[in-house]
């Protein structure tokens, strides 16, 4: 079954990584009411943990009194998450590329390269309100294995 | 991330499982790392079949494995990667850099 109308949900989170997984568990409930199956979930899942991971490092140093906002929404065209942290704010464009060799060595910087691995569309924005928010996009194969199923 | 740890003559080797990531598992890597090589132990073996999930928390620990048993003039390579696990060093270009072996006699041999 393919959801037509969108399934929403948002969750605040204090800045645990052991939070990431309560976040996982949502999307999850979400993707399969929306008939979304494993292929679909995997790349979802790993993104949002990237997300999170990072929001909760670099956005919110760690700092588990600062609140990390996820919101989802999900129908069985696309998935849309967004994760905005509390942090000081950061520039996308100045982390440097992982694979480039002079960067293979370094310990971290990866996460984003990641997250825009996994899902079709990755947006940074700084709120007026202060911290990051990144959306993220991905389209999925619910719909059309529906259609493919009724022909 | 769980974790079993056996010396096979000079060489150690380390199988993992479980996930390596981030909070956990990347915290486990480390340990393991310096405890190797506080034991003498500059050859190491990591045994990656029973990972699960690994995210850029995780890969970041195995490359700072990499880059600290290095300087000791040591050596850490890796056996059995999953599809998963391997896709994720393609992808990420450290496929090049790790020693990779999906056969233990012939990676064992490789310290010689």
């Amino acid at each position: 079954m393919v959801c037509p109308t969108p399934l929403t949900a948002s969750l605040v989170l204090s800045s645990r990584f052991e939070n990431i997984e309560v976040a996982e568990r949502v999307l999850r409930d979400l993707c399969e009411r929306a008939g979304c199956d494993e292929d679909d979930l995997r790349p979802l899942l790993s993104a949002l943990w990237e997300a999170l991971a990072n929001a909760i490092r670099h956005g919110n140093r760690r700092q588990v009194d600062r609140r990390v906002l996820v919101e989802y929404s999900v129908d069985g065209n696309a998935a849309v998450i967004t994760v905005h942290d509390q942090g000081e704010g950061f520039d996308p464009e100045a982390v440097p590329d992982p694979t480039a060799p002079e960067n293979l060595l370094r310990p971290s910087g990866r996460g984003i390269f990641f997250m825009k691995q996994l899902m079709d569309r990755v947006e940074f924005t700084s709120p007026p309100a202060g911290g990051t928010c990144v959306t993220m996009r991905r389209r999925l194969n619910a719909t059309a294995r529906s259609t493919d199923n009724e022909e | 991330m769980k974790s079993e740890v056996q010396d096979q003559a000079d060489i150690r080797v380390i199988r993992l499982s479980g996930k390596i990531t981030i909070g956990a598992g990347d915290v486990k890597l480390r340990e393991l790392i310096r405890d190797a090589l506080e034991s003498g132990r500059t050859k190491i073996l990591l045994d990656l079949a029973k990972v699960s999930a690994m995210d850029s928390s995780g890969i970041g620990e195995m490359v700072a494995a990499y880059t600290t048993v290095r300087k000791r003039d040591g050596q850490l390579k890796l056996l059995n990667l999953s599809p998963k696990i391997n896709d994720i060093l393609q992808v990420t270009q450290l496929i090049t850099v790790f020693d990779v072996f999906d056969d233990s006699e012939e990676a064992m041999a490789s310290f010689a």
